[in-house]
């Protein structure tokens, strides 16, 4: 029990990690920040545009992936794996 | 018959045939296999099926023709209906497949121990799903009519029959393999296209990278940066900045998108097909993937189907098109009345300007972009026929999810867990196979009847879905205390609150005339709009929850222990009955 305690408290962790950046490059770079952000281009995009029609997209996906391999591990850890 | 018209007769009726075939080989023979595909698919396959399943004749048809004209501002979109993935795979779907039961309700019925949780459930999961369907029945419609050439009724008929073959035959387990086809379909008939049209223009066939070129044409300038400067000389909004009525309002529509794309029922319930936890979050990346797929693409389709628009109307500065000397396309669309000129100076040019007093084409419908897009671009014919295909692909799919959503909804959450508990496994296959049926009938009915508030109602799908639906399941699975009467609270006062702020604005069951503050953008609260307004919604459902269980106590002791269960991968099963 107290095993299952602190592997839900790592997990909870790594979510709030993860919503961090799932909220920094949507909200954060694509609408609150898209002013100074447009300032830098990246090839014909300007960065703010960029991030909110493309890399929001593009870090969305990368980032379940991470969270599905640090849980896999994370489930390992603990010996909660399904059998 | 013209070449275009065979080729998209063949386009269109061979991927029948394909879907036939998969429903014939995938058919179902439990309620395991209907209602969860037995449990055995993979999590590329149901990455995929969830694809075509979200993807709807909206993102295909609509998206990127409201990006064209929304520019920045359709941002919220794009955002909106990726990011509520990763809040599924974090906060919701391994929990619930953990769980291992067959629907959305089932899971609030049990872990809030009431009846009555479960029929609110029902009902909120059978408004958000029909509404959406009246929208795909209208996207077959008008996709069989405007390439088939035959009426839009006999084209909605075939497609209420094609859906009602291999969703009734197959169940969930014909409908995910199905879908696995349709996605392939759908996705190449939107990629194909982008790739010629980002070839011509920019020289670089993949759209992400041809949208941030520089022209073909040899001047060096950047494709954004010409379309900025056509688009500000004609007095438009400048497409790289122009935002969709403030930080604040996209803020909370991209929000509202996230948290209802993460609530809707017909999304969750993939998750369940899925044979162990780690599937589930692994598929929630595979969909992702795919869906990514089209929506990077979904930007190059909107600004370059919008810089070919408007080089084919002013070619340069002060030279505009002759209106007697207008593409085929153009006469084609006209004839839909999605496209109409009207000249006002009569000089026998068109005038296309953001001014209304002297803007010549005086209707420019955002949903005929995609489908003309290939038009416009000269693309070749079997490109033209694929698209009608793609969009057929992704209206069908949709359509079909959404119907097993309906089903089973009524055949097993309130025939098999509420009003009838002894049915057997077999009877309730049938039950299931025949309120399909039925739920064909329904929305074939309201597509050939569109209520007018049809286009409205697919706002407050999300709304519903974001201010009732999430909350409680979010709520359900971290807050372990959280009690059933607390939650049935918050997910009724979370939907009141929505509702009310939509019908005041769009009036009450969007008839005109009946809102009691207008839809006008002074009178909005904080400047949110009412299709913005589910993350609202969401936040009081949370507050009133969390203040009604401080208040009546926490939930008894063994669904605690429930919750501690189905936090942990350990010990799952196959999706199971009881």
């Amino acid at each position: 029990m107290e095993e299952q305690t602190t592997y839900w408290q790592e997990n909870l962790r790594l979510i709030f990690t993860c919503l961090v950046i799932w909220f920094v490059v949507s909200f954060g770079f694509g609408l609150l920040l898209v002013e100074p952000l447009n300032e830098i281009r990246l090839g014909g995009y300007k960065l703010g545009f960029w991030f909110a029609q493309q890399g929001s997209i593009y870090t969305f996906v990368a980032l379940i992936f991470w969270y599905t391999v640090k849980m896999n591990k994370l489930d390992k850890k603990y010996h909660v794996e399904e059998s | 018959m013209d070449e275009l018209k065979l080729y998209t007769y063949i386009a269109v009726f061979g991927s029948f045939g394909l879907y036939f075939a998969i429903a014939w080989w995938a058919r179902a023979s439990s309620t395991s296999d209907f209602y969860v595909a037995g449990g055995g698919v993979t999590p590329i396959q149901n990455g995929m099926a969830i694809g075509a399943d979200w993807m709807s004749a909206a993102s295909f048809i609509s998206m990127a023709g409201l990006i064209a004209f929304l520019g920045y501002g359709g941002s919220v979109f794009l955002m909106g209906w990726t990011g509520g993935y990763v809040l599924l795979a974090m906060l919701l779907a391994p929990y619930m497949r953990k769980h291992g039961k067959f629907t959305v309700p089932e899971f609030i019925s049990d872990r809030y121990y009431s009846k009555g949780a479960r029929i609110v459930a029902v009902l909120c999961l059978i408004i958000a799903s029909l509404t959406y369907i009246i929208g795909q029945m209208k996207g077959v419609g008008v996709a069989f009519s405007r390439f088939l050439e035959v009426e839009y009724d006999m084209g909605l008929y075939i497609g209420m029959f094609v859906v009602w073959v291999y969703a009734v035959l197959g169940g969930m387990k014909g409908i995910t393999y199905t879908q696995i086809a349709q996605y392939c379909v759908l996705i190449f008939a939107y990629t194909i296209p982008a790739v010629f049209i980002s070839l011509q223009l920019t020289g670089n066939p993949i759209p992400q990278i041809g949208l941030g070129s520089t022209l073909a044409d040899g001047s060096g300038v950047y494709l954004l940066d010409k379309l900025d400067m056509v688009v500000t000389d004609l007095g438009f909004k400048e497409y790289t900045t122009d935002n969709l009525g403030g930080t604040l309002n996209m803020f909370a529509y991209t929000m509202s998108l996230m948290i209802g794309t993460a609530g809707l029922p017909h999304v969750i319930m993939r998750f369940f097909t899925v044979p162990t936890v780690q599937a589930a979050r692994s598929s929630a990346g595979y969909a992702l993937v795919f869906i990514a797929l089209l929506y990077t693409v979904a930007p190059a389709v909107g600004a370059m189907a919008r810089f070919n628009l408007m080089n084919t109307i002013v070619p340069s500065a002060g030279d505009n098109l002759v209106y007697n000397e207008r593409p085929q396309w153009f006469k084609d669309w006209e004839k839909t009345g999605l496209l109409q000129y009207e000249d006002k100076n009569g000089d026998g040019k068109i005038q296309y300007v953001a001014d209304k007093e002297t803007n010549e084409m005086v209707k420019v419908d955002r949903d005929i972009m995609v489908l003309a897009n290939p038009a416009i671009a000269n693309l070749p014919n079997w490109v033209i026929a694929l698209v009608a295909a793609g969009g057929l692909a992704a209206a069908l799919s949709t359509a079909a999810g959404l119907l097993l959503a309906i089903s089973s909804s009524i055949s097993h959450d309130l025939m098999k867990g509420v009003l009838t508990p002894n049915l057997s496994d077999k009877n309730e296959l049938l039950a299931g196979r025949i309120v399909m049926t039925l739920a064909i009938l329904v929305s074939g009915y309201l597509g050939l009847n569109p209520p007018g508030f049809a286009a409205g109602t697919v706002a407050l799908a999300f709304g519903l879905a974001a201010s009732s639906i999430f909350p409680a399941l979010m709520m359900g699975i971290f807050a372990k205390k959280m009690s059933g009467t607390a939650a049935v609270a918050g997910m009724c006062s979370g939907i009141g609150v929505t509702m009310l702020y939509v019908f005041q604005h769009k009036g009450i069951m969007f008839i005109p005339g009946t809102s009691f503050l207008g839809d006008m953008g002074p009178n909005w609260f904080l400047g949110i709009s009412p299709n913005a307004f589910g993350v609202v919604g969401a936040l009081v459902n949370f507050a009133v929850a969390f203040a009604v269980c401080k208040v009546t106590g926490p939930a008894p002791q063994h669904i605690q222990d429930m919750v501690d269960n189905f936090r942990v991968p350990h010990g799952a099963g196959a999706a199971h009955d009881h």
